[in-house]
């Protein structure tokens, strides 16, 4: 835990997405993802405008192009999905290049391709704006049950200590010469995977008792309540509402 | 296999993110019974704090081991989804538990999975995979010998079934509310077909994982908590069986509200929604009515059902009649769900081990 506890998607700034509450911008992003995934998808320039706002937020929050391209590779495997949609389709068929390729086909992979992207870069956005902590104290204002938010809050805090626990015992492994090759080699990674759930579970046990013993009842105390102004609330609300307006205007359009 | 935004139609996301939700409060609840008893039967009054640590850790731990790469072939490599390893180690409340945390974290945080699409991915490798696996396990269970032996072999079938049945509910959501209009059997054949190929790697990877737990501690693995021995203690040369310590039992709260309550909100969302999506015909059902090559749709298998279409038989309006589809449909789902956690909760009930000393 000596690398802070900053996630990696975290980009530490001081821009005005930065300062604003956690919940308004979960609530935003969620918002405008609804938003996008219901608009149409022959209103082709509408995923156009979406684009552009989510470049202005990213112009706003400083975060620069590069980052938010390279944490959009991580849908790569739809776009690969996407790609074969056109020739296993049904339905009217229309010849492009010399192969014959499904219009609904087409439609599809540009409605998923255009709305999941957008959706990944709205959450890439909203993590690389918001701390961690920050984020899981948006969650449990938004009204998500405390028990579930304290369970994120314990998976995020301790994945990188069991993380780390999993790539020690896989140096542990390989400065003894074992290279997982085959089938054969399942058993031993298997073993490893059964070690690693009693390690954590113990460690579950020894936090849970190290916590009682410092006076844990069930809750985790909130010391630094998060609150939202209304003029707060009206700008992170900002790109939901101009969403909605281009979604309108694709419906009646 | 994580969904991303605008794969599954919007009404359809609504719905399965109620079903998702519903499933997560009832498992909250399950949970503390759960973890209060694993290890320490006396502290189960505990439970509620022991939770959100314990499932915590559980949920890292899945976490770490989605990234256990195993070699498959030359050059590719799967890794496991981890909904029955959960479900047979820790049982299946808090494995439902878990597996969403992850599932929230990675559509939050990572950005795979679409936000929108965090109800389908839910109820598909949440839901779906821990209820089928944790099914398969204790009804082989029942059946098998109870010797270790047969937690694992029932490990390894419950993991092997729980993948394919993932895929085939991803397949039946497709079908409801997909975007794409690929014909179901193509969908189920490429989904089914190379899920079940996972699911064997899923299967001999969870069975020996569990067996090394079984070999250390087998007191952690709630699946083998049937194979305890009762404590017999020797008295003046013979064999007596040991009093039962008195377990606590658990405050039955009012389970009746949150019933309700999910059941209304499911019902007026399922029929609001819907009522506003089916107002307009899909971009595609249009353009294929128009080009009249819908008459080949006939075949779909479930054509003929009464709830075909989205709407039900000989209700004209097409506003009401789909409401009332979706209102049916969540009908259905809700009362199969809480049958196969009624019957979940009764068997657990039934098998109550007094003493839990080693196995």
């Amino acid at each position: 835990m000596g690398a802070g506890h900053a996630h990696r998607l975290y980009r530490h700034g001081h821009s005005p997405v930065h300062a604003l509450p956690p919940h308004t911008k979960l609530a935003a992003a969620l918002l405008f993802v609804v938003v996008v995934v219901s608009t149409p998808r022959e209103a082709m320039w509408a995923f156009a405008l979406y684009a552009v706002l989510l470049a202005g937020v990213a112009h706003h929050a400083r975060v620069p192009a590069g980052f938010l391209l390279k944490r959009l590779l991580i849908e790569v495997p739809f776009v690969a999905f996407a790609v074969l949609m056109p020739f296993v389709a049904e339905g009217e068929q229309v010849r492009v290049l010399g192969l014959s390729l499904s219009v609904n086909g087409l439609w599809g992979a540009w409605n998923v391709l255009a709305k999941g992207t957008l959706g990944v870069a709205a959450s890439v956005l909203l993590a690389a704006t918001t701390e961690l902590r920050e984020l899981l104290l948006g969650l449990q204002r938004l009204k998500l049950p405390p028990l579930l938010v304290q369970i994120a809050s314990f998976m995020i805090r301790y994945g990188d200590v069991i993380t780390d626990e999993m790539r020690r015992m896989r140096i542990a492994r390989e400065s003894r010469g074992f290279e997982a090759r085959g089938v054969r080699h399942w058993g031993v990674l298997a073993k490893s995977a059964g070690a690693l759930f009693i390690r954590s579970y113990e460690r579950g046990e020894r936090v849970h008792l190290a916590m009682m013993s410092r006076g844990y009842a069930g809750a985790m105390p909130v010391i630094d309540e998060v609150t939202a102004s209304g003029a707060q609330w009206r700008r992170a609300l900002t790109l939901p509402c101009a969403a909605l307006v281009v979604c309108l205007l694709g419906w009646v359009l | 296999m994580h969904v991303p935004d605008g794969f599954i139609d919007a009404p359809t996301s609504a719905i399965t993110g109620v079903v998702a939700a519903g499933a997560l409060a009832v498992s909250l609840r399950g949970a503390r019974r759960e973890l209060g008893a694993t290890s320490r039967a006396g502290e189960a009054e505990y439970g509620g704090e022991r939770t959100a640590p314990l499932a915590g850790l559980v949920a890292a731990f899945i976490f770490a081991v989605q990234m256990l790469n195993f070699p498959v072939a030359a050059g590719t490599s799967g890794h496991l989804l981890g909904g029955a390893l959960a479900a047979i180690l820790v049982g299946p409340y808090t494995a439902v538990l878990c597996v969403s945390v992850v599932l929230l974290m990675q559509g939050v945080l990572f950005a795979d999975g679409g936000l929108t699409a965090l109800g389908v991915n839910i109820t598909d490798m949440a839901l779906v995979t821990t209820v089928v696996s944790y099914a398969v396990f204790r009804g082989l269970l029942a059946v098998l010998p109870r010797k270790r032996r047969s937690v694992t072999v029932a490990s390894f079938v419950a993991a092997l079934v729980s993948v394919p049945a993932a895929a085939v509910a991803f397949t039946l959501i497709y079908a409801v509310g997909g975007t794409t209009d690929v014909s179901i059997g193509k969908v189920a054949t490429a989904m089914i077909g190379v899920h079940v190929l996972i699911g064997i790697g899923e299967a001999v990877i969870t069975a020996l994982t569990v067996g090394a737990v079984i070999a250390v501690r087998p007191d952690l693995v709630y699946g083998a908590r049937g194979l305890r021995q009762r404590l017999r203690l020797r008295v003046n040369g013979t064999l007596v069986d040991a009093p039962a310590p008195t377990t606590p039992v658990a405050a039955r709260t009012s389970r009746r509200t949150l019933w309700v309550t999910g059941l209304v909100t499911s019902l007026v969302l399922a029929g609001f929604v819907s009522f506003y999506a089916s107002s307009n015909p899909d971009g595609l059902e249009k353009v294929a009515h128009d080009k009249g090559i819908d008459e080949k749709t006939e075949e779909h298998a479930a054509a003929g059902s009464p709830l075909a279409d989205y709407g039900v038989k000989d209700v004209s309006d097409a506003r009401l009649s789909g409401g009332l589809a979706g209102v049916i449909g969540v009908g259905v789902t809700v009362v199969a769900g809480s049958t196969v956690f009624w019957a979940l909760r009764r068997r657990r009930s039934a098998d109550v081990s007094p003493v839990d000393t080693g196995v």
